[in-house]
């Protein structure tokens, strides 16, 4: 990881960086339907610096998936460009890790927590003595220090979400990828886990692309919350989120700028 | 009473529980055909000598063993074969499409009517019974494991390939554990089927095995050694689903967790 990353780093430093983590260019994608071709996304450009928290918020129906996948090299665009460090993605690289919403279907029951967030060093051919230590320091990053040995069906929604977000840093990845990563936990857990992930990006300093559709979350969590339109998915703004940090969900929320943050996106997510 | 008694009072309740029918009916069979003077219905009491005599220390030995051989290396080909060929299956999309119709049809096709077949291709002895049976039990297995590799979760794969796990990796460490319930089930289905192959393989011009015996036994009006035969063949179907049951328990134990969670959720 650079020495350059910094958790801080304003939204105008971020861009100085020389190559911004993400950039997306003109990205357009059409799947093949039944019904003849369906535009997930008409044309997205935006870019990501490195450090950066970066939310993209929007409808559903608005192609955020597509997005994410497009982001993590799972899927290519029908046009226009992804780039990852400056670099065209074409396969999934090395240094992203993707929180998927669904905690459920993207951990492996039939590997305990330890051996789920060991399984990216693992293949990376880690030394084992290095692999024990790795699993250990970002399990205690998640407050599940004791659940190694534990299997994830045995452990409560907001937990399991807990060792997926440990095992996408295990492997410290310069980008962290997160798909609605809070929308099947309750509410109480839901701004745990918001507050850990704020803590963790800091203690990691990777950068973050967090697909929402809840506008509070996005304004709370982001330095810039980039708003998607409803099918075909298009930018309709990009704004930074000047709230002042370290956060905190009673006020940072009761903070007037907030209030206005919300307004502002809420309108143009409701098109009023 | 001291609360060890009553524990141990309360294990003897529950193997009550488990073995009351059992005694029950061993004892009707066992009085209810004590006196029979029926050749077609010998006393219990002297298949039970019978099975002691044929099987534990006498002549019938020889079948036994041999037709454990049979199944043994029968059904060790088909598990291997069904699982290879599934997983290859499911990695060569235009192959599994283009051969689908035919594995099912091969599939449904009762697989004693290949006995004679089988006779004139492989002779009557090992190496025909050993085909037949693997033949027979293969489809079960290759079935469900092209079946549950297929229905592998999209995002599980997704997964595997941000963490950075290789194709091949992604086949052993992801595609494999998770079709494992249903490729565990096949097999299950592909165990029953070869002991089914078993004893019919050994009914037609052949020289050993458990169906050779009872069908011999039965022509010669030696009807205690039938039933004997017939009880060794019930004793051998319980003790493969025993071994069967204890190793999928250790194998899949982490599905009937998460399943027991899931129903209490």
């Amino acid at each position: 990881m650079s020495n350059e990353a910094r958790p801080e780093v304003t939204t105008a430093a971020a861009e100085q960086d020389s190559t911004p983590v993400v950039s997306l260019r003109n990205v357009r994608k059409v799947y093949a339907g039944a019904a003849g071709p369906k535009t997930a996304l008409q044309d997205i450009t935006f870019d990501v610096g490195r450090g950066e928290f970066a939310c993209v918020v929007g409808p559903s129906g608005a192609g955020k998936t597509t997005l994410l996948r497009t982001l993590a090299g799972l899927a290519q665009p029908t046009s226009g460009q992804a780039l990852f460090e400056g670099t065209p993605l074409r396969s999934v690289p090395p240094g992203i890790g993707v929180v998927f919403q669904d905690y459920g279907r993207s951990l492996y029951p039939w590997l305990t927590v330890a051996r789920n967030v060991d399984l990216p060093l693992r293949v990376r051919g880690v030394p084992r003595a290095e692999r024990a230590d790795r699993v250990a320091e970002v399990l205690g990053s998640v407050g599940l220090a004791d659940a190694g040995r534990s299997y994830p069906w045995q452990l409560s929604g907001g937990m399991q979400q807990r060792v997926a977000i440990a095992r996408s840093l295990a492997y410290r990845p310069d980008l962290l990828l997160m798909d609605e990563p809070f929308a099947s936990v309750d509410a109480q857990t839901r701004f745990e886990l918001e507050d850990l992930i704020l803590r963790v990006r800091q203690e990691f300093g990777v950068t973050v692309v967090f697909v929402t559709h809840d506008i509070d979350e996005a304004v709370y969590l982001a330095d810039r919350v980039i708003a998607v339109s409803k099918s075909p998915g298009v930018v309709t703004e990009i704004a930074d989120i000047t709230l002042p940090r370290p956060r905190d969900q009673i006020t940072t929320k009761a903070d007037p700028a907030f209030a206005r943050y919300r307004e502002h996106l809420l309108s143009l997510v409701m098109n009023r | 009473m001291s609360p060890s008694y009553l524990a141990s009072l309360r294990l003897a309740g529950r193997a009550a529980t488990r073995v009351w029918l059992f005694v029950v009916l061993f004892a009707l069979w066992w009085f209810w055909s004590s006196g029979s003077k029926s050749l077609y219905f010998p006393p219990l009491s002297q298949i039970l000598k019978a099975l002691w005599t044929q099987w534990v220390t006498g002549p019938a030995r020889a079948e036994l063993a041999a037709s454990l051989e049979h199944l043994i290396v029968g059904y060790v080909i088909a598990a291997a074969v069904g699982i290879g060929i599934g997983a290859l299956l499911w990695s060569a999309r235009y192959v599994r499409v283009a051969t689908s119709p035919y594995l099912y049809f091969l599939y449904v096709l009762p697989a004693p009517v290949l006995v004679p077949a089988a006779m004139t291709l492989f002779g009557i002895g090992f190496t025909m019974k050993v085909v037949l049976i693997a033949f027979a039990a293969v489809w079960p297995t290759l079935l469900n494991t092209l079946d549950g590799m297929h229905s592998v979760d999209q995002v599980k794969l997704d997964t595997a390939r941000v963490l950075g796990v290789s194709p091949a990796g992604r086949v052993f460490r992801v595609v494999l554990p998770a079709a494992a319930p249903q490729i565990v089930a096949g097999l299950r289905n592909s165990l029953q089927v070869a002991i089914i192959l078993m004893v019919v393989s050994e009914w037609e011009a052949s020289t050993d095995g458990i169906g050779y015996y009872i069908v011999n036994a039965q022509q010669s009006f030696d009807y205690v050694g039938m039933w004997s035969g017939i009880i060794v063949l019930a004793i051998i179907g319980t003790v493969a689903n025993l071994l069967f049951v204890g190793a999928e328990n250790r194998v899949l134990h982490w599905h009937y967790g998460a399943r027991a969670v899931e129903g209490t959720r």
